[in-house]
């Protein structure tokens, strides 16, 4: 094929398929009991310069309560597929994100992300590698589908393209110029779901954003979910299962993980929570506190929950049953 | 002065009221955050009762009774068609399904080109933005882009400092040649001072209506480049007393964006 364009973003993350193929092969098949807490999981499945992924996107069904968890344990170094808002946020904020693929960092009605100006403007983040939101799906989905590449049609053209690590090349079929999106392998991936059985299968209600995509991109997988629930309920209704057990290295029960970002049909969002992070994050010195406060200052999930007050989580959730049935 | 209304609405309410009056009847349309939402919300109240709406993250058909804060936000699939992901409905618009993209930006240029990356040069930027997201997906695959932003010197420019989502690039032609899909590309731009089309043969913006008490110079006084004019142009009607109404009492009551 011949290429017309390569874009002059370093690909962060090399596809080798092959050397995926051999990890898939040697994660355990057998039903292993993966419940664990934030601490365990994250200390075991996330180092250093790991590759992090995160799901869903803005304010909704994010791994709060690992992120925080990372925070905490004060991983660093870290390259991350930035597609996100309050997570994101976060890691930025705390300053442990070296090397970005970024689609959108924002805040969305409360606008840009003071974080993601202070770490880029500042060199901090030595490297920030432009992608579409649906480029950056899709090489989840190349990933998924165990190649290297997908054509696409999006970026062409554009200074997106420029600074990507996305190559134009003439497709052999149409000649016509074509957007070639590299496959994105994670390191770890970050999920949180609204239920699972203790050997990691899952659902999710409501939109799935990249979650399918995502969990087949990743070399480790950590899910937190809402409610713990017997593995029958899997077994029952096998066409709600998103992601498989095998995908998944760690379970954890973390009913509002997501706090201060909502979680559909379980808890809506806690504007007031959002709007103290927002305006903490106008100052380094402001986010350091907000951190020390919620992350630094409690020692886990259950402590950063009664800190934000029972009282106000409880307003926070949406009438109605659950559709598991819970075995905690 | 003849019309209460004239005096009683905000610069965003005219933006929201204006790109809702585009949004036709049972057609699809990519809702971006903030605008996009409450006018697809206040369409679907007016004029457009089956206005398909169509967010990033995977809903499709939304009924808009509550203003999502978010594209991945619960009213984004409220009594939905379908709540799907991301890739579903991006697949949906790269294979022309999709109508109508609504989406901003921070800068523009005569081709329509947006910027919503960094502010400054890239290497060492002014203002890092958020990027991207999903304005680049939208801008390449629907049939008709539309871009709602604020108007003046600064973002209106000759040339924007980083094409996050494609205009017509260059000028005729450049779209097909870079491979996008053909018959694609901007359609309007909603401003608080006008309405602009992009010319048929120069591609190049022109201005179609200008906003209630606004006149073409002042139109022209806020753009950084040369603007055509169309014709004839027309003078918007401003927003009418229901359309307010509807947009401080149902839609954005705690009056986030308003």
């Amino acid at each position: 094929m011949n290429v017309i364009e390569s874009g002059l973003g370093e690909l962060i993350q090399p596809p080798d398929l092959n050397a995926f193929r051999e990890w898939n092969r040697q994660k355990p098949k057998a039903l292993i009991d993966k419940r664990m807490t934030e601490a365990e999981a994250i200390s075991r499945f996330v180092h250093d310069g790991d590759y992090l992924g995160t799901e869903l996107y803005g304010t909704v069904r994010c791994p709060m309560s690992l992120v925080y968890e990372i925070v905490r344990q004060g991983k660093k170094d870290l390259r991350i597929a930035g597609q996100g808002v309050l997570e994101l946020d976060m890691l930025l904020g705390a300053s442990l994100v070296k090397e970005l693929d970024i689609t959108y960092i924002g805040l969305e009605v409360y606008g840009v992300s003071n974080a993601l100006r202070r770490e880029v403007e500042s060199g901090r983040v030595i490297k920030c590698v432009e992608w579409s939101n649906a480029s950056l799906a899709w090489r989840f989905k190349a990933t998924a589908m165990g190649v290297p590449f997908v054509p696409v049609r999006s970026m062409l053209g554009t200074d997106t393209l420029k600074y990507s690590s996305a190559k134009v090349v003439e497709c052999p079929f149409t000649g016509d110029p074509i957007c070639l999106v590299p496959a994105l392998i994670l390191d770890v991936g970050l999920i949180h779901v609204h239920r699972a059985d203790k050997y990691g299968n899952a659902q999710i209600d409501g939109i799935s954003g990249f979650a399918a995509e995502l969990a087949r991109s990743s070399k480790r997988l950590i899910l937190s979910a809402e409610e713990i629930v017997d593995s029958e309920v899997f077994r029952r209704q096998p066409d709600r299962t998103i992601i498989p057990y095998y995908l998944v290295d760690a379970v954890v029960y973390a009913p509002f993980a997501s706090h201060p970002g909502e979680m559909c049909y379980v808890h809506v969002r806690d504007e007031t929570q959002i709007k103290e992070l927002v305006e903490a994050s106008t100052k380094p010195e402001t986010t350091q506190a907000y951190l020390e406060k919620y992350i630094y200052g409690v020692q886990n999930h259950q402590e950063y929950l009664e800190r934000i007050g029972w009282e106000r989580l409880e307003a926070l959730k949406i009438k109605g049953e659950p559709d598991g049935q819970p075995c905690i | 002065m003849d019309n209460p209304a004239s005096e009683s609405y905000t610069p965003t309410e005219l933006l929201i009221c204006t790109a809702a009056r585009l949004m036709t009847d049972n057609t699809t349309a990519f809702i971006g955050t903030g605008i996009p939402m409450l006018a697809a919300s206040l369409a679907q109240r007016m004029h457009a009762p089956n206005l398909v709406t169509v967010f990033e993250f995977g809903g499709t058909g939304a009924i808009l009774e509550t203003l999502p804060l978010a594209v991945g936000g619960e009213c984004t699939f409220h009594r939905a068609i379908a709540a799907a992901g991301i890739c579903d409905v991006m697949e949906a618009a790269q294979r022309g399904f999709i109508e109508f993209g609504f989406i901003g930006g921070a800068q523009i240029d005569p081709f329509g080109n947006l910027n919503s990356t960094v502010i400054g040069e890239y290497a060492h930027p002014k203002v890092r933005l958020p990027g991207s997201g999903g304005a680049n997906d939208v801008g390449s695959h629907c049939w008709k882009t539309i871009a709602i932003m604020r108007q003046d010197r600064r973002r209106f420019l000759d040339k924007v400092d980083f094409i996050t989502t494609p205009g017509y690039l260059t000028g005729p032609g450049a779209r097909e040649a870079a491979g996008l899909p053909p018959g694609t590309g901007p359609y309007r731009v909603v401003t608080n001072l006008a309405v602009l089309g992009f010319h048929p043969e120069t591609r190049r913006m022109q201005l179609l209506a200008t906003q209630p008490n606004v006149t073409i110079q002042e139109v022209i006084n806020n753009t950084g480049f040369d603007l055509s004019l169309a014709e004839t142009i027309a003078t918007n009607p401003p927003p009418t007393p229901e359309e307010i109404h509807l947009l401080r009492e149902e839609i954005d009551k705690d009056r986030l964006y308003i």
